[in-house]
């Protein structure tokens, strides 16, 4: 007789005791019942706050209360694997309410001034009485600036990522590629203060007749300043997916090696390239610390990036953020939910051709 | 190029230096290094070489690209210290340790000390808050959730890492700044005992509210490189401790956390470098107070980057000089984190192209 056959008296095996003891979903509930009900009990009748505190305990006193009740059910390890499932989830909720808040409250108040007007006309002339009044010489300084700073930032990222690839050995690549990493964290206001100490008071007097001067222009060597390490990065990344066999070919057929590159390598990977440099145009596009710098904001509008002061869509959010007149905070709105629109736009489109890359890893 | 002997050049049969200088391209391919080697003595009847060929200046032109980024880097603090240094000899203070902040005035007086505590202080708290939530995300994301969720959220939290820190501010400071003026008042009632949360208001703008805006920009960082570097687990690991009979916990903390690791150390520290160079959201936030506090909830609190954006506009040439020393400081704080930041991603060769 084995020892499966022994039955222990009194015991009886069933398909569910021979199975761990699992915590029934009706307690699970009746935990959370009843840890709201003594959070709202303690909370209401104390008189020490309202509801969200009583969310708050109800939710700490679940967290324990479903520690205990599972291990007395369950065991040990079994409760804690539970507890901490439910931090997890509970970390999940806590994050996307203040991002959802985030998301309704661009749309619900951005929806205010969407209008014609709001495209069509600057704030030129805007009392603050005015209700009336737009955002169109920002949206052009923005185009501008992100144009001129991605004409300026792509084909020296592009060919630096090319250098990194292709050419680069030895302690010199090294060094290039990790300040490369570091400038990825350079702050916006520094790549502003820096084009502030070197082109606004150094270099913009001498075709100014001594006087600095702030341009649009400024603004778009600070942006290409941020948007340079992003491109190498993520260029560099896309050129190593290009497959070996595919150069070797090119050489074999005689092709001289920048030949190669050119011809082979980089139209291989250029879908991976241009999402890169997308994301770095929507980062670009946000930046409103480096126009403030530079670009000095201005209330008209100003097709010249090379004379006279521009603004863009971050920096009149934030201008009209601190405008004291009443319908400013409307405008404020409708810039931001303009700006978040064009980055988001950007984005999605970045990552669905991404997605239709054949190279990928 | 020393694996290529035959390929030195020789000057006098018209080589300007092409063959040689081939490094071994990307993949493992062969180098073409010696395919046009002019033969030895009899080279009399090749066509010269023109000094210049589009290969050197292609090469030369992508090396000057990947130098660009080292002169950028150098000419950063070379022209910050240069604007900086006449503000700092007109300055009538301590920079290093004085709180007050007049540089437009006849006798200049500013001190970088309050503001350098402001920006590291709110930094820390939103750390603090985020870190926890955002690797309770990564895991959720990368272990807890169906793929068919999991997909989706995550690709929302990396579009949510391209939201402007203009709208964050403007979000802190019209919606959130309620609740949170709320909090400060019900934590103040009841927990005035101690001392981050003591003082006699008015509460609102105050260092909490910038931190708790600052977390909120910080959290898709952090969490979708840690979700990079969890999903990076070897799965014979993961199945290894639930083969051991472990828990998913268990597994989560004996396999993945120790994994991950140095990945989720590097995602905070690129978190910490951006948050320290934040801008807009915190001068939006911040009560600007210049005065070293632990006061969390008290109107007040400065950073270095937010006095920038606030005072820039009503500087003098002192006052600009002063912000451009402020800036300085700012850049050498977060040169240090990130390159910390990227030795530990070196370190671990793995995490090398994906925590990025």
């Amino acid at each position: 007789m084995s020892l499966l056959d022994k039955e222990l008296s009194g015991v009886v095996m069933t398909a569910d005791n021979i199975r761990t003891k699992k915590l029934p979903i009706a307690v699970n509930l009746g935990v959370l019942v009843g840890a709201f009900v003594v959070a709202a009990v303690v909370v209401l009748g104390l008189g020490i706050g309202n509801w969200v505190l009583v969310i708050a305990l109800g939710w700490i006193f679940y967290l324990v209360g479903l520690l205990v009740a599972a291990s007395r059910v369950e065991g040990r390890r079994a409760a804690r694997n539970r507890a901490w499932q439910s931090l997890i989830y509970s970390a999940c909720v806590l994050a996307i309410l203040p991002l959802a808040s985030v998301v309704w409250t661009l749309v619900s108040k951005g929806a205010g001034r969407l209008d014609g007007d709001f495209f069509g006309s600057s704030m030129n002339n805007i009392g603050a009485r005015d209700a009336n009044g737009g955002a169109y010489h920002a949206i052009i300084g923005t185009l501008e600036q992100v144009g001129i700073a991605a004409l300026i930032a792509v084909p020296l990222g592009v060919l630096g990522a090319i250098y990194l690839v292709e050419y680069g050995r030895g302690a010199f690549a090294t060094t290039v590629r990790f300040f490369v990493d570091v400038m990825t964290g350079v702050p916006s206001i520094v790549a502003g203060l820096f084009i502030l100490s070197f082109w606004v008071l150094i270099v913009s007097p001498w075709f100014n007749g001594g006087q600095p001067r702030f341009s649009g222009f400024a603004a778009s060597l600070a942006l290409s300043v941020l948007m340079l390490p992003t491109i190498v990065r993520s260029t560099e990344e896309m050129l190593r997916l290009v497959p070996g066999p595919l150069r070797e070919g090119a050489y074999a057929l005689g092709v001289p090696q920048w030949k190669t590159i050119l011809k082979i390598v980089v139209p291989t990977a250029l879908p991976g390239i241009v999402t890169g440099v997308m994301l770095a145009i929507a980062r670009a596009a946000g930046e409103t610390a480096p126009v403030l710098l530079v670009a000095g904001g201005a209330a008209a509008i100003n097709f010249d990036p090379f004379t006279g002061n521009q603004s863009s869509l971050a920096l009149f959010v934030y201008q009209q953020a601190g405008d004291a007149s009443k319908y400013a905070p409307a405008r404020a709105w409708t810039a931001a939910l303009t700006l978040v629109a064009i980055v988001l736009i950007l984005t999605i489109a970045a990552k669905m051709l991404a997605r239709r890359n054949s190279l990928s890893r | 190029m020393g694996d290529y002997p035959s390929s030195s050049t020789d000057a006098t049969a018209g080589g300007s230096g092409v063959t040689g200088r081939h490094a071994r391209p990307a993949g493992n391919g062969v180098s073409p290094s010696s395919y046009e080697e002019p033969p030895i003595g009899g080279g009399g009847a090749l066509p010269k070489k023109s000094r210049f060929s589009m290969e050197t200046g292609f090469r030369s032109l992508s090396v000057g690209a990947g130098a660009m980024v080292l002169v950028i880097i150098v000419a950063i603090a070379i022209f910050l210290i240069s604007k900086a240094i006449p503000a700092l000899k007109d300055n009538t203070a301590s920079f290093l340790t004085s709180e007050a902040w007049f540089p437009n005035d006849a006798q200049p007086k500013f001190g970088i000390a309050a503001l350098a505590f402001g920006t590291l202080l709110s930094s820390v708290i939103a750390l603090i808050v985020a870190v926890p939530i955002a690797l309770g995300i990564a895991l959720f994301l990368s272990h807890y959730a169906p793929k068919r969720l999991a997909n989706p959220l995550g690709f929302v939290i990396d579009l949510l890492a391209a939201v402007p820190s203009v709208v964050f501010g403007l979000w802190g400071r019209d919606v959130f700044s309620v609740p949170v003026q709320d909090f400060s008042v019900w934590l103040n009632k009841y927990f005035s005992w101690i001392p981050l949360f003591g003082g006699d208001g008015p509460f609102g703008r105050s260092i909490l509210l910038g931190s708790l805006v600052l977390a909120i920009m910080v959290l898709p960082i952090v969490t979708s490189l840690s979700r990079e570097v969890f999903q990076q687990t070897p799965a014979m690991n993961e199945e290894a401790a639930l083969a051991l009979g472990a828990t998913k916990w268990e597994m989560i903390r004996t396999a993945v956390l120790p994994y991950g690791k140095p990945g989720v150390l590097a995602a905070v520290m690129l978190g910490l470098g951006r948050a320290l160079g934040e801008t807009i959201a915190l001068a939006l936030t911040l009560g600007t107070v210049f005065s070293i506090s632990f006061n969390l909830i008290q109107v007040g609190g400065n950073s270095i980057a937010a006095n920038i954006a606030n005072t820039f506009g009503e500087a003098n040439d002192t006052g600009r000089g002063a912000l451009i020393a402020s800036g300085l400081v700012l850049f050498a704080i977060t040169l240090v984190v990130n390159m910390a930041a990227r030795a530990i991603i070196y370190r671990r060769r793995e995490f090398r192209d994906s925590a990025a």
